[in-house]
């Protein structure tokens, strides 16, 4: 995925500064910052939520400002949210399901007799759908409805729900924050597990710099809507802006 | 349920089922020999009410595929009932169309014009769009009060009615024979469960719930709101339009006077109290709307009765008291119908079928209910 010169303007407001990333395929690529950076917005540009007011975004050969956001999963792109946004009164299992859309054939005639095509189509989804719940590990919470969830199930649900798209690129916004170091351990394990064994290339945003430090490929960093460094996560490290904007901040803190 | 616990699926098939157990099934069977033993042991009234709730149910699924499952609200209810009234009234009288193609012909142009009414949906959400709906109830109730549809004029004399020829089943008039009638509507009532609760075993019925949840994270996974949201509005209106076909069937004559807002709000109350979202809720709501009135009807006039009594044994008070209770008699009426509704809804504000499901929930524990 191809971010280039995107800037984003909300009336005074420079969400995005003139912002270029290059994702490389299979890559677990990080996007960090302080609060207010941008890093949502960004991530909103790229499924056309907000059009940038110049700049050009493409994945493989397309160009995705100005694309539908319904056209995303086609392309494989899926994405969580930062603030979960789950489908709270469906069950687990529904909500995976629902991410099966793109893939499905569908027809209202045989939705409503439930015959043929319709019933067979419900099962060979199922099918992909018990695969990713495996790989989660949330076997025992299919049935529950959502909202009865804990705040960690419910992260990982959203993730589940991400992956059954199927997709090529996870865009994942803070997948572990509000999470006890067990269960962020358990997310970085089923993120590697995707990008791994899925081919699953990863843009993940993630204020826990242990987290992204150990995982991560390569990183960005966001500052005030600019892009004020990126590289390993071993020179982010060592860079002094970096250091000056982020690690600084939370020093002080 | 008491029977649910040690089933173990082997298949997704069977997981799929809606009624997995011998228990369950039971039940439907003797649903089944009630629905059809009734026209036995029922008089023509009762057979009204049951026929009256037949078709308010098939109204209400419809109504609450819009508003339940999809969260798109609609007043516009009333207008939709008597687009498929007129709609198979009109092809019965002016085409000869059979009243039984003429019903689902009805269905069909209801949905139509459910879906052009809906297209303010892409922008407008919640109460914006109710507003919205509200355009369509007045739209259709100004044509249909300004219009004769005996020749065609518009600024005709207001409240012509359109009088439907009896529809023959089988020998029988549709329109005075409640008997036949039932079968007629428990026919359509059957189907439409049935329908409904298809459509939300599968992806079309999620994708709608999808859009009431949350239609950003819909969209993200690739759900196409705007047609989404008219295929609920055409779907919802096509029960919607069945319904109101059949309550063109039912009568001699139809006009504008039965089609009005209070309709569609009668409507919206059936599904809030039957339970959002819920097919059976929609059933409950229809039962619970159309026999309100006449329990509560029935329960006046057996007052009125006792008090009369007593008068007639010369008490001057009595008297009086029963006739004060005549005169008030339809507004205690309207007001013991409100409050029933506060009740029911302050007892358990996710409605009927929720209710339903906590007795059956204290009865699966029970003796054990801590
Ligand atoms: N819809 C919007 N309307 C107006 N301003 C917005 C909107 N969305 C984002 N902003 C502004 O854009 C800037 C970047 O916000 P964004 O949510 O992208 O930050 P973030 O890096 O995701 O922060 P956090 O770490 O808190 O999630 C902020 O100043 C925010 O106030
Ligand atoms: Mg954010």
């Amino acid at each position: 995925m191809k971010v280039e010169g995107v800037t984003l303007r909300f009336g005074g407001v420079l969400a995005l500064q003139d912002v270029s990333l290059h994702i490389a395929p299979q890559q677990i690529y990080a996007i960090i910052g302080p609060n207010g950076a941008g890093k949502t917005s960004l991530l909103n540009c790229i499924c056309g939520l907000y059009r940038p007011q110049s700049g050009r975004i493409q994945y493989g050969d397309v160009d995705l400002v100005g694309l539908p956001t319904h056209h995303l999963p086609r392309l494989g792109i899926a994405r969580s949210f930062q603030n979960i946004e789950l489908f709270r009164h469906m069950s687990v299992l529904d909500n995976l399901m629902l991410a099966r859309h793109v893939h499905m054939k569908k027809n209202i005639f045989s939705a409503l007799l439930y015959w043929g095509r319709g019933q067979r189509e419900e099962i060979r989804q199922r099918e992909f759908v018990e695969h990713v719940i495996d790989l989660l590990e949330i076997q025992g919470i299919r049935r529950q409805t959502v909202a009865a969830l804990s705040y960690g199930l419910q992260k990982r649900v959203e993730l589940g729900r991400a992956l059954a798209t199927n997709p090529s690129i996870l865009l994942l916004d803070e997948p572990m924050a509000g999470m006890n170091v067990e269960e962020k351990e358990d997310i970085a394990r089923y993120i590697l597990d995707i990008n791994e064994e899925w081919g699953v290339t990863i843009v993940l945003i993630e204020h826990d710099m242990g987290a992204v430090m150990d995982i991560s490929d390569y990183v960005a960093v966001l500052d005030f809507g600019r892009k004020i460094g990126e590289g390993k996560p071993e020179e982010i490290r060592e860079n002094q802006a970096v250091i000056h904007a982020y690690l600084g901040q939370a020093d002080e803190r | 349920m008491a029977q649910q616990s040690g089933i173990f699926h082997e298949d997704y098939r069977s997981d799929l089922q809606l009624r997995p157990t011998t228990m369950q099934r039971l039940r439907l069977v003797l649903l089944f020999v009630f629905l059809f033993g009734m026209p036995v042991f029922a008089g023509s009234l009762e057979m009204r009410y049951a026929n009256n709730i037949l078709i308010a149910l098939i109204g209400s699924i419809g109504l609450n595929i819009l508003v339940g499952f999809t969260g798109q609200i609609s007043l516009g209810q009333g207008a939709f009932l008597a687009v498929g009234a007129y709609s198979s009234g009109l092809l019965v009288v002016y085409l000869n169309v059979p009243w039984y193609l003429s019903i689902l012909l009805a269905g069909a142009i209801t949905a139509l014009i459910g879906g052009f009414f809906g297209l303010p949906s892409l922008r407008l959400k919640g109460l914006y769009l109710a507003v919205a709906t509200l355009a369509a109830q007045q739209i259709v109730q100004w044509v249909l009060r300004n219009w004769d549809p005996i020749d065609g004029d518009i600024n005709q004399r207001v409240g012509e009615a359109l009088n439907i020829p009896a529809a023959n089943f089988f020998g029988h008039r549709l329109n005075d024979n409640e008997y036949a009638f039932y079968f007629v509507v428990l026919f359509f009532a059957v189907l439409a469960v049935l329908a409904a609760t298809n459509l939300f075993r599968t992806h079309i019925g999620r994708a709608f719930i999808a859009i009431r949840d949350q239609d950003i994270a819909a969209e993200v996974m690739g759900v196409h709101l705007f047609r989404y949201k008219l295929l609920a509005f055409a779907t919802s209106s096509f029960f919607v339009g069945v319904a109101g076909a059949l309550l063109a069937q039912h009568s001699t004559s139809i006009s504008w006077e039965s089609f009005t807002i209070n309709v569609s709000i009668q409507y919206l109350a059936m599904i809030i109290i039957g339970g959002l979202g819920s097919v059976s809720g929609s059933i409950y709501g229809a039962i619970f709307i159309t026999l309100l009135p006449q329990i509560i009807r029935g329960l006046g006039n057996g007052i009125e009765d006792a008090l009369q009594l007593v008068a007639s044994a010369e008490s001057q008070l009595a008297a009086h008291f029963a006739e004060r209770f005549q005169d008030l008699l339809p507004r205690i009426e309207q007001g013991a119908f409100g409050l029933a509704i506060i009740l029911t809804l302050i007892l358990e504000p996710e409605g009927l079928r929720k209710l339903w499901q906590n007795i059956k929930d204290y009865f699966r524990l029970w003796p054990f209910s801590y």
